[in-house]
């Protein structure tokens, strides 16, 4: 188990290596820089004059050399300067953060459990009508992305019933802030889990052991209970944990959508803005969210499933 | 007289699809009496266990009891309510199926799974039903009962795992125990314990049976009563010796005369193949639906109406569905039997040489493993095949067989040691480097049928290829001419060419793969459990069609399998192996006969033979094959070995044997001494 | 003058589709009558959940094929008179109804919504199809050989899919990128897979019959290069392929998205295939690596392969709207669907069925895919 920890530690590190590396080439591309440099100083500043403004600022030396530079500060805990809200990054992500935290919470809390539930409905009776239909229901939510939904749903519940709130204040969790971006970004979720979950149990429901069960005279529900569940969850648990990137992606649409100030919405100003730093930091915020997930994701499914865990 | 337990009258069972009603189970009745073991005896798609889970009204959503009664102790079981078949479910009635690995849950616990069933049934608490089931794990003779309560399923091996369903199965005492193939998916040495085992609890315990088998031998060492069905029916019922000796229908006598007893011969007693195949269900002849296959069929007699069961003159107690069964000589000399000139071998074309082939299993790709360790699947293994000999290759799982086929074809290359064809050293290179000339002479028919052809090219089109790669024919037309040929060779119609692998039977499937095989006039032809897979009305056929083959092409054969007796039919010379090491070798005669390495002598014990005349000598294997990635030291079946204590100095847990040469050409590993092995007896004898 | 009613809304919009309903009866019916012959195609039309999507699905291609002929108006003309106005509103100059009203800029939205299908399907499932040869040509040696190279290969997909999309999308799809060669370099090595793909395709198999296989792989050379010269440097000598370097930033961006994806599946494919007995016959006969992969593991793949073809298409057109959505990328008049729901979608409050048609249009086409997929899915599993 050690060693096994040892190991995932150690890809993880060389992806979070590799991809940082990637996002700081990709962003220190000589048009941004020459777009900081042009932002920084007068926007009529001549080509010779932003050579020797980059030249002045570092950002003439090598690649490799500056992102350990970087590396370095970042590992001190200094990740630099937003020039788009004139703070250090430091001041901004954490509470921005911690919005998008709160945001993410009611998602899961409404999303996983719903989405189980589905899914096991619909799987432990394979083919019957409460399959078929939590079936389509679950196509059709993961057909409608958020920018689809979140819209739609502004049209249903605030422009014409006027019931909830089209946009969503930052750090004010109450019912009608909240109830659309959760909402939106649970059902797109929430169709995928559950299809993962019905194959699963449909799957299992259909093994030998269920069978053996069944003839051991159990009743249905503690089929489904006993023996099921913790076979079929095993499947949709490594998916429900790779749902963090989706989510990502998921909060940076929702947030610009109903203009929710939390770490999407920073990112989204820091890409739409040259906004070098802020854009790097944020990056790294998603990749780490990303990896760590992940990480849990082999351990707990290490957990469930006894057959990898002895080995 | 006694109450029958279960007693099953005109039963029906069918499923309903898109394509409508497919009848399964028809008109089938059966009795079983207290104590009594009833065997149910059939090939794939007969109907034998849809007839258990009918039993057990566990026929999934499509499948529907349409007709019939099946009283289990007096209660009728077809119209009883799920909370009053839960009850007699794994109380009154168990099962025990095929894949032990599959029956039980990878995610709790043995002990747990076992605990569940008195809990349930009979509502005692966790700590009764805990010793209860500890001392159920040693009924079923599983060492370390309490460390095999806290292990996973995963964690035990295949025998292991079928005890624990037994035991599972025995721990409410119940009244009738259904088992469907329960050792199909076990190796053979492993089967004899697990049939030892279930003769034994059934007179322990006095508990009823319904063994379900495609296996004779099988039904005949565990049954007292046997039902054979064919396509949906039962056609003949009777005690075994009734059955066994005094066959009443066509087809059970088709059966007995298309697997290998020891009466039969390749060259004196060919085996005699059913014609055609099993009807699929939609698609079953109007009266008896044996008829299309049947050689005593009576056009306006046969193929009339259904047929029933009805009792044969002078037979009280043996009924069977055959109209005709009063006008036919039962004890005719059968049509079609003849005899086959011996064949001359020739040269040497095989030589192996002390092959030695060790796989390396590494931990992490990327950063290497820290913890590379070896599988030594072939340790010294020595053999040669002349040419038109049939040399067979016997053993279990993880002899090491397969692995030798895969250095003999260069898939893979060996770790030290020689392989020669003819005078070409093989061994050392890899198929990609050798010519097309070798590469044509070694080919291999593969194990299962349903796997060997791929499923997205026509059959013409797979076979043209080989030829192709071969270097058979200048153009396209000739080898497409080659390939009728070869279908002409196999049996099969020209037709075939365009057809794909999903519209053939599992027999024409295999026999494409001959055709395949045999493409490029090979030297040696590697058969790998060629019909095992195979049912057995068609296993004669595509016997017979291989040695037939062999014959006339003069091909070297080695003949992969773990079944004694068709290897005993086949085979001109024995390679016995045991966990990577030839332990003995010799002549067939010489291997069936004493003295014997102690692993082939239990390994003749093991096989079920469907022969009442035939005695055999009872030994049970202990134990599990080891694991070939942590040999024992010392002699390779030092671990299981029952006459290990003969030998007194402990040389069998510390060196390894010789190879000691006992007559011209028989080879024994063991260090027991000479006069215990000359005072061998023999495995299998005939009752006089 | 009067604007339409609702049902007369509804009878006009109908009725414009009238090329799409023909097409559509004629392929549906004509394969609803020849099913039998028609193999997993065939069977679909007896699952009702996979003929709602098929139709669904055609339904937009067709509409993607007829663009000139289903469209009232010019998708970029602008008309003061039907800006932001509800559904149904007469455009005075030409006195023609505006079916679904008009945008913020006053451009008929059925129109735009019309001639947005065509960039949505020409786009998806040609990225698609691309990041499919990608996947394709490395995940079989990856699944076949394994070894390092396949942990490389698998580390590298794993690591282009832990990195979220829209991070991704707003590095790849920028202007500050699209002035470098990245792009170029990008579609350059995608754009290489087809050809090698189907090079290696026939010369792994035909390379006994010279005659043939130069036939073969003259052709796949001759259109691979026109293609790729088109495509990437925008060099076409006969002026027919050519593409926006927005249009390739875009395209390059949604298969470097999505290749790791096909990657992974086809990986876990090839290594389940691998262990069959006809891929041990095809090796023991003396069969090259690249025949064993393309010839006798490819086609036995292809049933789950469609299967996930359909949801990729489905959600790269998600992935299209996205980068709409967030103004990544496409020209501002651009009339695909993402651009119009983040054009229109501030303008709520005023008229809410500004933004209905295009989101109900890209939900309706993801939709069809996922359950025709589903209904594939459902049929291929019957055999």
């Amino acid at each position: 188990m050690l060693a096994f920890l040892a190991r995932r530690l150690v890809v993880m590190l060389a992806t979070m290596l590799a991809l940082t590396f990637v996002v700081f080439s990709l962003i220190n591309l000589e048009p941004n820089l020459r777009k900081l440099a042009l932002e920084q100083n007068n926007t009529r500043m001549t080509d010779e004059a932003v050579d020797s403004w980059l030249e002045k600022n570092g950002y003439r030396r090598a690649l490799i050399v500056r992102y350990g530079e970087w590396l370095g500060n970042t590992v001190t805990g200094d990740l630099g300067y937003s020039t788009r809200f004139r703070k250090p990054v430091v001041d901004i992500l954490p509470e921005r953060l911690g919005y998008t935290g709160i945001l993410a919470f009611w998602v899961m809390i409404t999303m996983v459990p719903s989405a189980l539930i589905v899914g096991v409905l619909a799987g432990m009776r394979e083919g019957s009508k409460t399959d078929r239909s939590l079936s389509i229901l679950s196509i059709a939510t993961t057909a409608t992305p958020e920018y689809v939904s979140g819209i739609i749903f502004t049209v249903i519940f605030a422009s014409w019933l006027g019931l909830l709130k089209g946009v969503a204040k930052a750090g004010d969790a109450n019912f009608i802030n909240f109830t659309l971006p959760v909402m939106t970004m649970s059902l797109y979720g929430m169709g995928y889990i559950a299809r993962m979950t019905r194959a699963s149990m449909a799957e299992v429901m259909t093994s030998q052991y269920i069978r053996t069960a069944r003839l051991k005279g159990l009743s249905f529900r503690a089929i489904v209970v006993k023996h099921a569940l913790r076979n079929a969850l095993i499947a949709p648990f490594t998916v429900i944990m790779l749902q963090f990137p989706w989510l990502l992606t998921g909060v940076v649409i929702v947030e610009k959508l109903f203009n929710y100030k939390g770490f999407g919405w920073v990112l989204v100003e820091a890409a739409d803005n040259n906004d070098i730093e802020l854009l790097l930091a944020c990056s790294i915020v998603s990749v780490a969210v990303v990896i760590v997930t992940q990480l849990i994701s082999d351990i707990g499914y290490a957990y469930l499933n006894p057959r990898i865990r002895v080995k | 007289m006694a109450e029958p337990i279960l007693e099953i009258n005109n039963l029906s069972i069918s499923f309903f699809t898109r394509a409508g009603e497919i009848p399964a189970v028809m008109d089938f009745s059966c009795k079983v009496m207290p104590g009594q073991a009833m065997g149910l005896v059939g090939e794939s798609g007969c109907g034998k266990s849809t007839v258990a889970l009918g039993i057990m009204r566990d026929l999934g959503t499509n499948g529907r009891i349409v007709g019939g009664t099946i009283r289990f102790r007096g209660e009728d079981l077809t119209n009883m309510s799920e909370a009053g078949l839960r009850k007699i479910r794994g109380s009154a009635i168990s099962m025990v199926y095929q894949e032990p690995m599959a029956s039980l849950n990878p995610a709790m616990k043995v002990g747990k799974q076992l605990m569940e069933v008195p809990i349930i049934h009979e509502g005692i608490a966790a700590a009764a039903a805990r010793a209860r089931a500890l001392d159920m794990l040693g009924d079923v003779r599983l060492p370390d009962p309490a460390r095999i309560m806290d292990a996973y399923p995963h964690q035990l091996s295949g025998g292991q795992q079928q005890r624990i369903v037994i035991a599972m199965a025995l721990l409410t005492n119940p009244a009738l125990l259904l088992m469907d193939e329960p050792t199909t998916a076990l190796d053979v040495t492993v089967e004899a314990g697990i049939v030892d085992l279930v003769k034994n609890l059934g007179e322990k315990f006095g508990t009823s049976m319904l063994f379900i088998s495609h296996n004779l031998g099988l039904i005949l060492e565990t049954c007292d009563r046997i039902t054979v069905m064919y396509s949906g029916e039962a056609v003949e019922t009777g005690t075994i010796k009734a059955i066994f000796d005094d066959m009443r229908h066509p087809y059970t006598q088709g059966l007995f005369r298309s697997i290998p007893l020891p009466s039969a011969d390749k060259t004196a007693h060919p085996l005699i193949a059913i014609p055609g195949q099993l009807p699929l269900p939609h698609e079953r002849p109007p009266g008896c639906n044996f008829g299309p296959r049947c050689a005593h069929f009576e056009a306006g007699k046969c193929d009339q109406r259904k047929l029933a069961m009805r009792e044969p003159k002078g037979l009280a107690g043996h009924e069977t569905r055959c109209i005709r069964t009063d006008e036919i000589d039962w004890n005719a000399p059968v049509a079609g039997d003849h005899t086959n000139e011996p064949i001359e071998h020739g040269g040497t074309v095989l030589r192996v040489k002390k092959l030695k082939k060790y796989y390396r299993v590494a931990a992490n790709e990327i950063f290497g493993g820290t913890e590379a360790r070896s599988v030594k699947a072939n340790e010294e293994v020595s053999l040669e095949a002349r040419e038109a000999e049939t040399v067979a290759i016997v053993g279990e799982s993880g002899c090491g067989k397969s692995t030798l086929a895969r250095v003999l074809l260069g898939l893979e290359t060996r770790t030290e040691g020689e392989v020669f064809l003819g005078d070409k050293e093989i061994g050392a290179v890899e198929i990609a480097d050798r010519d097309t000339e070798t590469v044509s002479s070694i080919q291999m028919v593969f194990q299962n049928p349903f796997d060997t052809l791929n499923p997205s090219h026509t059959v013409g089109a797979q076979i043209v290829r080989s030829l192709e790669k071969f270097g058979v024919g200048t153009s396209q037309a000739a080898r497409r001419e080659r390939m009728l040929e070869l279908l002409d060779l196999v049996k099969l119609p020209r037709e075939f060419e365009r057809r794909m692998p999903r519209q053939l039977s599992g027999g024409q499937k295999q026999r494409i793969g001959i055709a395949r095989a045999f493409a490029g006039s090979p030297k040696l032809v590697v058969a790998d459990e060629p019909v095992s897979a195979l049912d057995v009305s068609v296993q004669a056929a595509v016997t017979e069609l291989l040695v037939d083959i062999q014959r006339s092409s003069r091909t070297t054969m080695l003949f992969i399998s773990h079944d004694l007796s068709i290897v005993r039919y086949l085979s001109d010379r024995i390679v016995v192996m045991y966990l990577g090491h030839v332990v003995e070798q010799g002549t067939t005669d010489q291997v069936f006969a004493p003295p014997y390495h102690p692993y082939t002598e239990a390994l003749l014990s093991a096989v079920p033979i469907a022969d009442t005349s035939v005695v055999k000598k009872h030994i049970v294997l202990e134990g599990d094959i080891p694991s070939a990635m942590n040999p024992p030291p010392g002699c390779p079946f030092q671990t299981r070995c029952p006459r290990k204590h003969l030998v007194t100095d402990g040389r069998c847990e510390s060196e390894m044997p010789p190879m000691r040469k006992i007559a011209d050409g028989h080879i024994i590993k063991c260090h027991l001494s000479d006069e215990h092995l000359e005072s061998m007896e023999p495995v299998i004898s005939l009752a006089s | 003058m009067e604007p339409l009613g609702f049902f007369e809304i509804w009878a006009g919009v109908i009725g414009r589709f009238w090329p799409v309903w023909l097409c559509l009866a004629i392929i549906m019916g004509g394969s609803a009558v020849f099913k039998r012959k028609l193999n997993l195609y065939g069977r679909l039309y007896e699952s009702p959940v996979g003929m709602i999507g098929l139709g669904i699905v055609l339904f937009w291609i067709l509409t993607a094929i007829f663009p000139d002929v289903i469209a009232t108006f010019d998708p970029l003309e602008q008309f003061g008179s039907i800006k932001r106005k509800p559904p149904g509103t007469i455009e005075t100059s030409t006195g023609i109804a505006s079916y679904f009203g008009g945008d913020n800029l006053g451009r008929d939205l059925f129109s735009r919504m019309v001639h947005g299908a065509t960039f949505v399907l020409t786009v998806a499932p040609a990225a698609t199809l691309v990041a499919y040869m990608v996947g394709i040509t490395l995940g079989l040696p990856a699944g076949y050989f394994g070894g390092r190279a396949d942990a490389i290969l698998t580390f590298i997909a794993n690591l282009v899919l832990a990195f979220p999309v829209i991070l991704l999308f707003y590095l790849l799809v920028a202007p500050g990128v699209r002035e470098t060669v990245i792009p170029n370099l990008m579609s350059g090595v995608f754009f290489a897979f087809p050809i090698l793909f189907f090079g290696t395709l026939f010369y792994s198999r035909y390379a006994t019959r010279p005659k043939l296989l130069a036939v073969q792989l003259g052709v796949t050379i001759v259109i691979g290069a026109w293609l790729y010269a088109g495509l990437v440097f925008d060099a076409d000598p006969f002026g027919v392929v050519s593409l926006d370097p927005n249009e390739l930033n875009i395209f390059a961006a949604v298969v470097f998205a999505s290749s790791p994806g096909v990657f992974r599946i086809v990986r876990g494919l090839t290594m389940d295939i691998k262990t069959r007995d006809y891929v041990a016959a095809a090796q023991t006969r003396g069969e090259r690596p690249w025949y064993i992969m393309l010839w006798e593991i490819l086609p036995n793949a292809r049933g789950p392969l469609i299967v996930d073809a359909c949801l990729r298409i489905g959600y790269t057109t998600i992935l299209l709207g996205t980068l709409g959505f967030f103004g990544l990328g496409l020209a501002p008049e651009s009339p695909d669907w993402g651009s119009m729901i983040n054009q229109t979608r501030g303008y709520i409050r005023i008229m809410p069925t500004i933004v209905l048609p295009q989101t109900i249009a890209l939900a309706m086409l993801v939709l069809g895919l996922n359950l025709l997929a589903d209904g594939l899915r459902e049929q291929s599993l019957k055999d």
